[in-house]
């Protein structure tokens, strides 16, 4: 489904990511794990057109996403969950939904979609007049999965769901992330909760300084040597 | 000495319904500067101004032409929002990433343009509608018409503005944009086209003040000088992008200017306006400040 | 170039423009020259704020003081301009003191302060207007021609003087400029314009600060309208106060460039010889098409050279002092 072929991406004169190749197939979900400026969050916002990388490619079902205009890349089926879920927190829960519906392809099927995430989420339909700002970091991250999946994509970014939330809370995050799986979305995901997000992922890249060091299935993984002593601290 | 008191009085509620009525056109001014500011984080220098073109076009249909004043108002909103759009597309689009200061020069740059233009195009001639709307009477206080249908008219817009970002995705995304410019292609929206659309809805607001205006005021190049501080000034005592202390401030000032008016002329109600305003910044600076930047 | 070698540039030049009204008598070329000394002086005020990041567009308010005090308080009282002068710079001092101390004091900036300095101009053009029995309103004010002695009236009838007198009057400009420059107080504003609060945390006095170049700036453009009304004996609210006075004094200090001492000056060369050049181009057929040419040529200044003319050459011409950091 989405392909990532030697990929060269950074800011201005500092590189971030080296060749990185990495694939997702339909019905996966994938994770992506590593050190703190590791590159995750460049990974994201190259796949999701926030930044463009210097060299390489892109493809989303075998469109090119390098030549699609940023703000129609999420037409493509690619929704971001950005790190610190990045809400619009003046806005109510029902604009932040809203926002994420904006795109024409999404927008005439914004009731059904809006029922379909306030089943997922109830706590949502609760508070929908209130301001995203005002919930909790629990809540509000439910809302801007919530806001991504308004637009029915096919593939689900998530980076950092589990980022300065409660241990309780991140068990119900990582809950919701298997009932979103279960419903059929792929999902690739970004965490430094390496224990937990692998007990949901098919398979795992683990990156470090902007590069790929190891892949493997979620079982792999967990047994590998380089991943236990780096990450799991055993 | 009592019937003194006694039209005192009259004049003083009049002036009063005079302030709030006078109150609406502004307001309707500081909601165009406060959205283009709110959602681009520009300020028009030249806003007055295209209200002067607008006013020019109402002045040339309705006069020149016989268009009668309902057929040419649209008309006007629809070029002032054009004009609108056009000064975002030539001016500020190239000045996004330029320091804020040159994008607010530029539109001053703008407004010698639309200055000069306006004498080489019509002459310094004062001109007017030549319309003569009557005067309502209530008991013993006098409302000009032409006021009263303003203040409808500028609410009617307001109230259009309030549904169309309540209710529409683009009026939503209207919303967000102020609040996290980066993120807004990740919900599909191309911030330009919103720019453009931002910008021609402040130039629809601008049109409609024009149309209701021109009503009011003579047209001349520099008529948009004798509104346009005044606006700047509601603008910042509200708050810049805050809609609500826009409108608010937008009263405080009408009323100060009507009552400041009552007892000598118009002008003098603007320097107690700017009194009033140094004032204010002096003792609730606070309120000056809420949501800056 | 040497401390020496710079002195002795500055001496030669100022020499030579002293001599120039004894050698080269052409009253046109003399009026010209007048007009660009003292609105080069004026642009030269503006920068003095304009250069640390305070953008005022209120200037137009102090020189429309410094006119038309002056010329009241000669044409009523009949107070000589040697005295109406200085009241009127205090004048002005006093109005920029009374919007400036709250306008720093609770840390107005950017948007804010360009909006109310702005609207301060606004009014001060209002006021002109309002008390149209004193002034004349929009129709112009002209001073009472002197009947006694010409210098306590500080009216010349040769250009050659006011050719001195605007010098005279630039050169301080300049020395204000340059003694500015070297004051401590240039660190503290440079530091100001970086960042207010990280200058507030190193011990520097922000609102202090900023109401002293703004003091100096207003008292000086209310000079530079004072001169303007004795030169031209004849001023109107639009052509001394006002919005367009204002965006007038930042466009040709930006077309100079505004960090350099001299670029106010080229600015006014610039933008004189450019108005005039149009106003004769265009003749009186069409009134205004000069000012349409001028917007729009500022409006393309702005987007396509930022930098002021001034400025960008000497970038050009210096590319080595700083090192870009890609390189």
């Amino acid at each position: 489904m989405l392909e990532l072929r030697s990929v060269d991406a950074g800011y201005g004169s500092f590189q971030a990511l080296f060749g990185v190749n990495l694939e997702v197939k339909a019905g996966e979900a994938v994770g992506v794990i590593g050190p703190n400026g590791a590159g995750k969050t460049t990974l994201m916002r190259v796949i999701s057109g926030l930044i463009r990388p210097a060299r390489g490619s892109i493809k989303m079902e075998g469109v090119d996403v390098l030549t699609t205009p940023a703000h129609r890349i999420v037409s493509l089926g690619i929704a971001h969950v950005p790190e610190n879920r990045r809400l619009f927190p003046q806005l109510s829960v029902d604009d932040n939904l809203k926002m994420g519906a904006f795109m024409k392809e999404a927008r005439h099927k914004y009731a059904e979609r809006l029922e379909i995430v306030f089943e997922l989420f109830p706590r949502l339909k609760e508070r929908r007049y209130q301001m995203a700002g005002t919930m909790s970091g629990g809540e509000q991250q439910m809302c801007a999965i919530g806001r991504a999946l308004m637009s029915d994509p096919k593939l689900l970014l998530l980076d950092e769901p589990s980022a300065g939330l409660a241990p309780v809370v991140v068990q119900q995050v990582f809950e919701l992330v298997k009932r979103i799986r279960a419903s059929g979305l792929t999902v690739l995901i970004v965490e430094q909760n390496v224990q937990q997000v692998l007990r949901v992922v098919d398979r795992a890249y683990l990156i470090e300084a902007g590069s790929i060091r190891a892949s493997g299935s979620s079982a792999e993984m967990l047994a590998s040597d380089t991943v236990k002593e780096a990450y799991l601290g055993v | 000495m009592q019937a003194f008191l006694d039209i005192f009085d009259i004049y003083l509620l009049e002036a009063v319904i005079n302030g709030i009525l006078l109150g609406g056109v502004l307001a309707l001014l500081a909601l165009g500067l406060n959205l283009i500011f709110g959602v681009i984080d520009v300020t028009w220098i030249c806003y007055a101004e295209l209200v002067m073109i607008g006013m020019y076009a109402m002045y040339f249909m309705v006069q020149y032409y016989g268009v009668s004043y309902f057929i040419a108002a649209p008309f006007t909103i629809l070029l002032v929002a054009l004009l609108g759009a056009a000064l975002h597309y030539l001016v500020i689009a190239p000045l996004l990433t330029a320091p804020p200061i040159n994008q607010l020069l530029a539109t001053g740059g703008v407004l010698f343009v639309l200055q000069s233009f306006a004498t080489v195009a019509f002459g310094i001639d004062f001109r007017n509608l030549g319309i003569r709307l009557p005067v309502l009477a209530f008991g013993d206080m006098n409302f000009s018409y032409a006021r009263l249908l303003s203040f409808i008219a500028a609410l009617v817009g307001m109230v259009a503005v309030y549904l169309f970002m309540t209710r529409t995705f683009t009026g939503t995304a209207i919303r967000a944009i102020s609040q996290d410019r980066q993120i807004m292609a990740l919900m599909g929206v191309d911030t330009k086209r919103i720019y453009i659309i931002t910008s021609a809805l402040g130039g629809a607001l601008a049109g409609l003040a024009a149309c209701l205006l021109v009503l009011q005021y003579d047209v001349h190049p520099f008529v948009g000088l004798s509104f346009g501080p005044i606006t700047f000034l509601i603008c910042v005592l509200g708050g810049l992008g805050n809609f609500i202390g826009g409108f608010i401030a937008s009263f405080v000032f009408a009323e100060i200017i009507s009552l400041g008016g009552l007892f000598s002329d118009l002008e003098w109600g603007y320097v107690l306006a700017f009194a009033f305003f140094i004032v204010m910044m002096f003792i609730r600076p606070a309120g000056l400040l809420a949501r800056r930047r | 170039m040497t401390r020496q070698a710079h002195l002795a540039a500055w001496a030669v030049g100022l020499a030579a423009l002293v001599m120039l009204p004894f050698v080269y008598r052409d009253p046109y070329h003399l009026h010209i020259l007048v007009l660009i000394l003292i609105w080069s002086f004026a642009y030269t005020s503006w920068s003095m704020m304009g250069r640390f990041g305070l953008v005022s567009l209120g200037h137009g308010g102090f020189m429309g003081i410094g006119a038309y005090v002056t010329a009241l308080l000669w044409n009523h009282l009949g107070l000589s301009p040697w005295v109406g002068i200085p009241v009127s710079m205090v004048a002005a001092g006093a109005l920029a003191l009374i919007v400036g101390y709250p306008c720093f004091r609770f840390r107005i900036t950017g948007h804010y302060f360009v909006l109310v300095t702005l609207a301060l101009s606004g009014i001060v053009l209002q006021v002109i207007t309002a008390t149209r029995d004193w002034t004349g309103g929009s129709l112009g004010y002209t001073p009472n021609r002197a009947t006694g002695n010409k210098l306590w009236a500080l009216q010349f009838d040769d250009k050659t003087t006011w050719y001195l007198v605007a010098l005279a009057v630039w050169v301080v400009g300049l020395v204000v400029w340059h003694w500015i420059d070297r004051s401590m107080s240039r660190y503290a504003l440079e530091a100001i314009s970086e960042d207010e609060d990280a200058a507030a945390a190193a011990g520097v006095d922000v609102t202090a600060e900023k109401l002293k170049i703004t003091l100096i700036s207003a008292l000086m453009t209310a000079l530079a309208g004072a001169i303007y009304c004795q030169y031209q004996m004849f001023i109107t609210p639009d052509t001394v106060s006002g919005i367009a006075v204002s965006l007038q004094m930042v466009f040709a200090a930006i077309v100079g460039g505004l960090f350099v001492s001299l670029g106010p000056t080229v600015g006014a060369i610039i933008t004189i010889l450019l108005a005039e050049s149009l106003r004769i181009g265009f003749g009186t057929r069409a009134v205004g098409w000069d000012n349409l040419v001028y917007g729009v040529l500022l409006v393309l200044f702005i987007i396509f050279l930022p930098k002021g003319i001034l400025g960008s050459l000497l970038e050009r011409l210096k590319p080595q002092r700083k090192p870009s950091p890609s390189s």
